[in-house]
Parts: structure tokens; sequence; C-alpha cells
């Protein structure tokens, strides 16, 4: 592996040696199903997932009774959509979302539509990334049943205001579920002060293993209970079966136990980094725009458009960076972001866009050299850029009539 | 995505990047793509009293294949004429550079700028046939 500046901690974080630590016995001699009830391998197991449990409870502040063990946040999406939506056939059909959603929402829905069985309204989001409470009221209906709406995007970071909405929903008996993984470690995450009914998180975005992840679904004020998705044995109070992943579990309790713990410092040390790392690219390049909302944004992820540049040739000219790029040009399609598209961020800056996203391990020196290498690689690409060269002479590169060479 | 040696040796050490004077009767430029589609190629070509290419240069908005497709465009085309520059085609880049399917888009557009670039030499020297119907080029 040549990368070795880790700045793409949206897209997966390392595990923490302690994670690692705490699950090791569970991947060895302890190896019992939490559901054997017949000997202390079982009650071993069963005990180390209600201790994970536990742990995940204080992180939301809930009871650990309202706790879900899934595969990860996409199954915790499914689960929360699809599983709303059949519970409450009876009451209503619609639901509200936002354009700027994980895929996991976005094609739950399309589904959901798709074979008749909700009405979905995709609330768009403002230049900066975000839905205002009003947008939700205003699209709420006689028969509306969920919100969905993610604590915060994974493209750009902005955060909703899970809070406002959250007390508009329960005032209007409405269920609120909200995508909690990129938030969870990185902000405060109450579901009681938050007004959250579902969410849900995923381990490998918070130091935890990969493959486990968490639903939480409130139990009073209102009672919510779930259509389950996977049927077979009952486990996790029917709303979802399957023999527990007790090392995942552990893990992911673990991860939560020191997110608990270390939010604080984490978010502090992910942002003074964050900050740092776009004070010294702003104060060496020109034409950098920053993507998402200034403020109301997780304190890891700096998204950011260099103008007349492309992204995939800027990734390749800092191979010792890994982050992710703002458009998909792996494919024939060519596709921006549809997050940065939503945001009104032209395609041809949503082509220019590079996602860096910090964690509990970068360090200053690791940010310091990457800027640097960004810094370096931007000013000599655009050397080679034609629209930087038309944009030096004075032209307006939004006067012109470009080519489309072929269709896409 | 893996890149071929080729291609990372054109985006490391791009040949002719630069710029001719537009204005010169004897360059001739092309401009291909779009800014939307992440792609955008500046190729111009300088054509010698006996009808060779002698100088070439490039700008390149593009992933590193794009950079590559064109660095290579530059140095093929010069020392041939005209007539020979025109028998370049995309799938000899393709080979060249072996770029993957997803990336075949690149050659064409280095294709197409080769040919825009001699289409705007031979409008410019009306005593030449023109190569073909060019749309009109951009930023001229």
């Amino acid at each position: 592996m040549s990368h070795h500046i880790y700045l793409d901690n949206n897209a997966t974080t390392p595990l923490d040696p302690r994670v690692l630590e705490a699950m090791m016995p569970y991947l060895q001699d302890r190896f019992g199903n939490a559901a054997s009830r017949s000997h202390s391998y079982g009650w071993d197991a069963e005990k180390a997932v209600e201790e994970a449990r536990q742990h995940i409870a204080e992180l939301l502040n809930c009871s650990p009774k309202e706790i879900v063990f899934t595969s990860g946040a996409t199954e915790g999406d499914n689960i929360a959509v699809k599983g709303a939506v059949e519970m409450l056939a009876k009451k209503g059909r619609h639901v509200i979302t936002a354009v700027t959603e994980h895929k996991a929402i976005l094609d739950t829905c399309k589904y959901l539509e798709a074979t008749g069985r909700a009405d979905v309204t995709y609330l768009d989001v403002d230049k900066t990334g975000r839905v205002s409470v009003e947008q939700v009221a205003a699209a709420i209906r006689e028969d509306t049943i969920l919100i969905t709406l993610m604590a915060a995007n994974n493209e750009v970071g902005t955060l909703h205001p899970i809070r406002e909405i959250g007390a508009l929903a329960h005032e209007r008996g409405i269920w609120f579920h909200s995508d909690a993984t990129q938030a969870i470690g990185k902000t405060p995450f109450d579901v009681q002060e938050l007004n959250v009914d579902i969410a849900c998180l995923s381990g490998h975005k918070l130091y935890g293993p990969k493959g486990v992840g968490a639903l939480y679904v409130r139990r009073r004020a209102p009672r919510v209970r779930l259509t389950p998705v996977i049927h077979g044995g009952g486990h996790e109070r029917g709303m979802r079966s399957g023999t527990l992943n007790v090392p995942g579990i552990v893990g992911l309790g673990e991860a939560c136990r020191l997110a608990h713990l270390e939010q604080q410092k984490d978010a502090a040390h992910c942002r003074e980094l964050r900050d740092r790392f776009e004070q010294r690219i702003l104060a060496a390049l020109d034409h950098v725009e920053l993507n998402g909302h200034p403020t109301e944004r997780l304190p890891n992820t700096s998204n950011l458009s260099f103008a007349y540049v492309e992204g995939e040739s800027l990734i390749m000219g800092i191979p010792a960076v890994a982050v992710s790029s703002g458009s998909a040009c792996t494919s024939a399609s060519l596709e921006p972001s549809y997050v940065l598209r939503a945001l009104g961020v032209g395609d041809d800056l949503a082509h220019s866009s590079i996602r860096f996203s910090t964690g509990r391990f970068t360090t200053e020196a690791e940010v310091d050299e990457a800027a640097d290498a960004v810094i370096q690689t931007v000013s000599r690409l655009r050397e080679m850029s034609p629209l930087y060269e038309l944009a030096q002479e004075g032209v307006d590169l939004s006067t012109i009539q470009w080519d489309a060479p072929e269709p896409h | 995505m893996a890149y071929s040696d080729k291609v990372i040796d054109h985006y490391e050490n791009p040949r002719n990047v630069g710029s001719l004077s537009k204005s010169d009767r004897t360059v001739g430029t092309g401009i291909v793509g779009a800014p939307e589609c992440g792609d955008v190629m500046k190729l111009q070509i300088k054509v010698g009293d006996d009808g060779v290419i002698e100088d070439a240069k490039f700008k390149t908005f593009g992933c590193g294949s794009a950079i590559a497709s064109s660095s290579l465009a530059t140095e093929w085309v010069k020392g041939k004429t005209v007539d020979e520059a025109l028998e370049i085609k995309n799938t000899d880049i393709v080979e060249e550079l072996s770029l993957p399917p997803v990336k075949i888009h690149c050659s064409v557009l280095a294709e197409d700028a080769i040919r825009a670039a001699l289409n705007d030499y031979r409008g410019k020297n009306a005593d030449a046939a023109p190569v073909e119907q060019a749309a009109e080029k951009p930023g001229e």
C-alpha cells in the first residue's frame, strides 16, 4: 500500500487497537452463541452482548432495551424505513426525506414507491446542504407517517437541525428516523435531546469493526415497533432475526464506550487538524470553494472544490494521501456527486471536488504534508489546465459554448 | 483504479505542455470536451513551410488518462504532415497507454483534439483543402 496518510475517515475508520483487544477473546475461545441457554459458552456470549448494548445505550442516552443489533447502517436504514412503512400502513403512506440522503435511504424509498407502498417527498437542500424545519413542516400531509433525515451528511458533513425537526415530528405524531452513521462519535448524539425515535449507526465509522451496527428504536412516547426485514428466530425483540455477531457486537460496544468517553476530545482534535489543513490550503491557493456549511458541519470533514483541476487527476498527484473524489469518474458516465449537485455545485466544480476527513489517529504532521502535496499538485495541474489559462486571460468560462463530444 | 506505467509516466512527466499563439497562421488550435463532463483538451500544432508539424503543445483538464492521451498525441503528431497526423486513431492511443474500457473516451477526445487542431490550421490556410466539417471550437 502506497498510501500512508489516511484522510478518508468518513469512508471508514481504522479499528482502534483497544477495540481489537476487546474483540479478540470472542474470536478465540469465547465463541459461544448468545442464544444458547444451556451452557456457559452461551451465557458468557450473552453477557458480553448485553454489556455492549449498555455501552451503546449510554452513548445515545437511551435504554439498552431500545438497541437492536444489525449488520450496519445500510441494514439499519432498511429496517427503519421499510419497517415503519409496513407497520404503519393502515395509518398512512407518506414519507419525508431529503435529496442528499445516503443511498441506503434513497434506494429504499424508491423501492417502496415502485412497489406502491409509499409516497415519498424528497426535500431539496439549500446551498449549504441543509433542510429547514419550515420545509419539513410544509411537506407534512395528513397521511405522513415517517420523517427520515440524516444527522450529518457523509460527503460534505452538513448537519441538519435534527432537534427542531424531531420536536416538530413529535408534535405532529410522526415517527422520526435519523441516519446518524456519520454523526455518532463526531458530535454528541443524545436521542432524548434530539427527539429522535429511530436512529442507526455503524461500527466501522467510529473505530469499530465492519459488518456490525445498531438501531435505536424508541419504546415510549412514542412506542415504535418496526416490521422486520429479516425473519427467523425472533432475535432482537423480533426486529432482527439471526445469530448475533458476538465479536462484532463486542467491538461495537467497546467503540461506543470509547466514543462516549472521548467524543469531545476526538472532535476537538479532528476540528483542529481539519481547520489547520483548510487554512494552509486557502492561504496558498485561490479559486478553492468549500462545499457544505461553514459552521454547521462535522468537525472532521472538509469538502473542497479546486477550480480548473479535475479531481481524479488531483488524487493521482497525491499518492501518499488517501481521500475520496467528489465525482465518480471511474464510471463511463462521469456522473458527478448527486450530493454536490443538490447543493447547486456546478458539474464542472463537482468534478474538481475532494473530500478530506480527519480522524482520531490523524496527526498534525500528516495534515501538513497532505496540504502541501495538494497545493503543489493543484498548482502543477493548473499550469497544464486550459480552463485555468482561459480564466487567467479573463474569459468567463460560463459564456463558452462547449462541445458535447459524446452522450453521457 | 490502477494506471498503466505509461499513463503514470505521461502524467508525471507530461510532454509538450504549453501554448502556441492562436493568432499565428501556422498554428492550428483545437479545444474539445466540456468542463461539466470532466474533460477539456486543448491541442495546438505549428506547421512548417514544408507542411510538416514542427511543434505541438497541449493543456488538459481531465483525469490522468486524459492528460496522458493528449500528451501522447502531441508526441505523435510532431514530425508528421497534416495528412499523416489525421491517420492517428484513438485505438492506437488506447493500445499504447493500455487504457481500460472506462477510459476509452479519453483517447476519443485526444483524436478529436488532433482533428480540431488540423481543421483550424487548414481553415486558416485557405489554399489547403479543409480536412472535414468541423464544429466551431470554443476559446478562439
